[in-house]
């Protein structure tokens, strides 16, 4: 049995980055290369483990797949504490995300990181277990294991390997994020103790909680992830982490650590507590549009590019949260499919920005100009990227938040229409900040002798680029299959938020 | 009584451990002075035959010495704490004392002549014996806090101890004698009924619980009986705080647990928002007060006075009326990690100090995680543990104790606890900050002796956060309907 759990294919996707770590540890510190490739190597591994995964799911059944189910504790007495894995179409394009960032992150940071090299990949591979383990847990007990085990890692990334600022920085991000967790973790033991069960599904079967009771609850979790999107007025930790963190840090932290919260509301807010969501709905949607104009309105004078990028995932982020509490099919499959969006084009801004950052050692903006001359592949990829970032159809970002807009307009939990209409303002505020950037960066004749020889990519950074444009591409133009894979699962979610609509409206 | 009674079956284990520490007093005579790792060795092997022995005596009848002691499942789940406490001392030790031009036979004794109370104390089910096991507890640790000869604040640490232990021994002495005016017995079980049978005289009672309380308060280090704490903590050896802080509070804790809820059991509604809010206040002030501070030494002092707080809450979690199997486990579980953790943590607190009571700033642990970095690795597991972070046994003792609050239904208190954890985030996360984030030229000392007890202490910190069922296991068999 034993044998079985450590074998079945949820358990290696999680766990395999472990290896890597293990043989890290007797790698010695000089030979850099070899640590790179074993640590890269390890990472791309676990994708094709996730990729076997993707081959085992069936996304007509939407229920949890691949299950694994192992008693872990017993407190005596209390209830019992399972090692629980499993997935569904919520949670697989989340956890193919992941897979596929790290390696690309990882590969993107072998010149920029050059002290300490061992310590770094050991760090990231133990993020990216804790990661993949938060989509992954259906156990309380054990997603808050995952949840908080990720803020480590994210520690020393940016504590160690960051910018002037790091240490400041890094342990804002830790007390803010632990701040909402441990309202969280009393929510958790509540559950645990009066429903006895700290098992998701079985929670989810069970129901049954009074509504008020859920408002209490849903408030706790909402703490936790809130913070981690970060929603508006949550969200200052954001931008001294990103600017801080090494290049790969901000690409993981934008990329798949801010899903955790919005992948948290999915599961435990909407499905475990479905009145209460109803509930809070449009004071959700509320905040989720202020986050959209409001990270807008600061990403546009920024100076720093990382600042800006960084002030853009509120934005963004936004979008996210105002397609999940539309509480309908639309919203919800939108703001997954955004999340995935999201990883993807500012993912590939952070790498971008720390190509350059790399090459002239500052990201204020004025200290360039006309960098499409100098570097004409960078700046092109460059421009295609701010076009997905701010959803030009064709490309990704337009599938996404249109779905979302479109459910946000027909959504009975919001009840109005003037949620959609402002975050549509949000879409011309991010076509405005994204453009200015670009034409600040890359247009107009090169005004500062220093970029006069910047070379243009090499095959490295192209390697690291061209995946993520394919894939912006690829939903852009057919997200069917991306649906598809989501589609029963959120069908089976929306029909129980859709009964309880109905009663709360009857 | 008679000496009859002194062999009863369930007295083996104390009585066990007293011979060897006498037998070793006389046998150190003979051991040669630049030799006395041997006593150290010979120490380890009592302790460990006592181990034994507990094992081999679990399942007796509990009663002896005419219902004076008592030892059932939740004694013997601590007398294994105790002796993996002794244990883990006397290996921190063995260097210790040798560097610092310390060591004498007798500190051995004097550890496990301390276990001795603390085993007493575990046991205890009469007021008198609470009282004998306090001061067999204490008067070894007032000799060990002035270990250090010819240094001023060593002396310092013991005199205070000392004279505070005193007062507090006899706030204890007074109060026993109120409840015993009150109720005509010393005996827990007969003071309880007499509590029930309405007989006893209520303002001498209640008098008489609340002296109780400071005494036993003083030995656990609560708020406001606090004060001592930090001083004493700073100018001891370092390996003897590590026992204090482990050690001391486990034996002060098993008696509060004891005397709350067997003799005071009747009139549980009365005391028990005390606890609460004692607990409440531990946690607090502990917490703020260990932010500021810049020794290493301090900032535990003020850490473990949190970690009072935090057991106490499960003093609190019995809740409305018996102290539930489940509440008395999460205690036993809480004290079982963070006596590994906290023993590591002084482990590395040594390894990293030169000579006695120097390079204890936090400073000093500048560049650590450069220099040794195995040693800077288990200190991260150890601080997160402490904080009460997953994967650590630290996260699985926090989770179980505020589970049991909660259960109870002290919800308020339950948050007191996870506030006053992100507090204390900020000063653990600051060593960790010093070791990786900072640059320095720190030199840690490792003999393998210490290396041995750092490395078994940060593997049971990780491994029984990650899979502490069979510890758990322990606990639950042990503790089950007592109270």
């Amino acid at each position: 049995m034993f044998l079985q759990v450590l074998t079945a294919t949820l358990t290696a996707v999680t766990f395999f980055p472990l290896l890597g770590v293990l043989v890290l540890l007797f790698v010695p510190n000089e030979r850099e290369d070899t640590i790179r490739w074993i640590a890269i190597g390890t990472a791309l591994i676990t994708f094709v483990i996730s990729l076997v995964m993707l081959g085992q799911y069936n996304a007509a059944d939407p229920n949890m797949q691949l299950e694994v189910l192992l008693p872990w504790m017993n407190f005596g007495g209390g209830s019992t504490i399972g090692f629980h894995l499993g997935i569904d179409g919520i949670s697989i394009l989340l956890v193919l995300l992941t897979t596929f960032l790290i390696p690309l992150a990882m590969f993107g940071s072998w010149t920029g990181i050059t002290e300490r090299v061992k310590e770094y990949y050991i760090f990231f591979l133990l993020l990216e277990v804790g990661m993949i383990g938060v989509f992954l847990a259906l156990d309380l007990f054990l997603f808050y294991v995952f949840w908080e085990f990720t803020l480590v890692p994210m520690y020393f990334l940016v504590g160690i390997w960051g910018g002037k600022q790091r240490m400041y920085a890094a342990i804002k991000f830790f007390l803010y994020t632990m701040a909402g967790s441990i309202l969280m973790l009393l929510a958790i033991m509540w559950l645990g103790i009066h429903q006895g069960t700290f098992d998701v599904v079985e929670l989810i079967a069970k129901g049954g909680i009074d509504p008020s009771t859920q408002r209490w609850l849903f408030l706790a979790f909402a703490a936790a992830f809130a913070i981690k999107v970060p929603m508006f007025p949550l969200h200052s930790w954001l931008p001294d982490a990103h600017v801080q963190a090494p290049t790969a840090g901000s690409v993981i932290l934008a990329g798949v650590m801010l899903k955790l919260g919005t992948y948290g509301f999915v599961r435990f807010n909407l499905s475990m507590f479905p009145e209460a969501s109803l509930h809070f709905a449009p004071l959700m949607a509320t905040l989720a549009v202020i986050g959209i104009i409001y990270g807008a309105i600061v990403s546009y004078p920024q100076q720093d590019v990382k600042k800006l990028v960084a002030y853009s995932s509120v934005s963004h982020l936004g979008f996210v949260m105002l397609g999940l509490f539309a509480l309908n099919e639309q919203g919800i499959q939108g703001a997954i499919l955004q999340m995935v969006n999201h990883g993807i084009s500012t993912g590939a801004l952070f790498l971008l920005v720390g190509m350059v950052y790399e090459r002239r050692h500052t990201r204020d903006m004025n200290e360039y100009g006309g960098l499409w001359t100098v570097m004409p592949v960078y700046g092109t990829l460059m421009l295609i990227v701010s076009l997905s970032s701010m959803g030009l159809p064709g490309l990704n970002g337009f599938v996404g938040e249109f779905t979302i807009l479109l459910g946000a307009f027909g959504s009975e939990a919001l009840g109005s229409n003037i949620y959609a209409i402002f975050a549509a303002a949000g879409v011309i505020l991010a076509a405005i900040y994204m453009l200015t950037m670009f034409q600040k960066m890359f247009l107009g004749p090169v005004t500062n002798e220093k970029n006069k020889n910047l070379e243009d990519l090499n095959w490295r950074e192209l390697v690291v680029i061209i995946p993520l444009l394919v894939l912006i591409f690829w939903i852009g133009l057919y997200p069917a299959p991306f649906f598809n894979l989501m589609g029963a699962s959120v069908d089976q979610l929306t029909a129980s938020l859709d009964a309880v609509t109905a009663v709360a409206l009857r | 009584m008679n000496l009859a009674d002194l062999t009863q079956m369930v007295l083996r284990p104390i009585g066990f451990l007293g011979l060897w520490a006498s037998i070793l007093l006389i046998v150190d005579l003979w051991i040669p002075k630049d030799r006395k790792t041997i006593t150290g060795w010979l120490t380890l092997l009592g302790l460990a035959s006592t181990a034994i022995v507990v094992a081999y005596t679990t399942g007796e009848d509990p009663v002896a010495m005419g219902g004076m002691v008592k030892a059932d499942g939740f004694a013997y789940m601590l007398y294994y704490i105790f002796l993996l406490v002794a244990a883990l001392t006397v290996l921190l030790s063995m260097s210790y004392i040798e560097k610092n031009n310390i060591e004498r036979g007798e500190f051995y004794s004097l550890i496990l002549f301390a276990t001795i109370g603390m085993m007493g104390m575990a046991m205890a089910n009469d007021m008198i014996v609470v009282f004998v096991a306090l001061e067999v507890l204490s008067i070894p640790l007032y000799v060990l806090a002035g270990y250090l000869r010819g240094k001023a604040e060593s002396e310092e640490s013991a005199m205070k101890y000392f004279l505070l232990g005193a007062f507090a021994s006899a706030f204890l002495v007074y109060g026993i004698a109120l409840v015993f005016g009150a109720t005509g017995t010393t005996n827990l079980e007969a003071i309880s009924a007499a509590i029930e049978g309405g007989a006893a005289n209520r303002a001498y009672l209640y008098g008489g619980i609340g002296l109780i309380l400071v005494g036993l308060g003083f030995k656990v280090a609560t708020v406001p009986f606090h004060m001592w704490t930090p001083d004493v903590y700073e100018g001891a050896p370092s390996v003897v705080t590590a026992f204090f802080s482990v050690g001391a509070k486990a034996g002060g804790f098993a008696a509060l647990l004891r005397v709350l809820y067997v003799a005071f059991e009747p009139v549980t509604a009365d005391w028990a928002p005390v606890i609460a809010i004692l607990s409440a206040l531990t946690m607090i002030f502990g917490n703020i007060s260990a932010i500021t501070q810049t020794s290493i030494k301090r900032m535990l002092a003020y850490s473990s006075i949190a970690h009072a707080g935090y057991i106490l809450m499960a003093g609190v979690a019995g809740g409305q009326g018996a102290l539930t199997d489940f509440a008395a486990s999460a205690a036993a579980f809480y004290l079982v990690g963070y006596a590994f953790t906290n023993m590591g943590t002084w482990g590395i607190v040594m390894a990293v100090e030169k000579e006695a009571n120097t390079n204890n700033e936090i400073a000093s642990f500048a560049g650590l995680g450069k220099k040794r970095p195995m040693l800077a690795m288990a200190m991260v597991v150890l601080m997160l543990s402490l904080t009460g972070l997953p994967p650590t046994i630290g996260f699985v003792g926090k989770f179980y104790i505020f589970t049991a609050a909660i259960d109870a239904g002290y919800m308020w208190l339950a948050l007191v606890g996870v506030v006053t954890s992100l507090i204390s985030a900020y000063y653990y996360l600051r060593v960790i900050i010093v070791m990786y984030m900072q640059d320095g030229d720190v030199e840690a000392d490792l003999p393998w002796t210490l290396s041995l007890a750092v490395g078994l202490t940060t593997i049971a910190t990780f491994v029984f956060g990650v899979i502490p069922q069979s510890l758990l296991n322990i606990g639950n068999d042990l503790i089950s309907g007592i109270f």
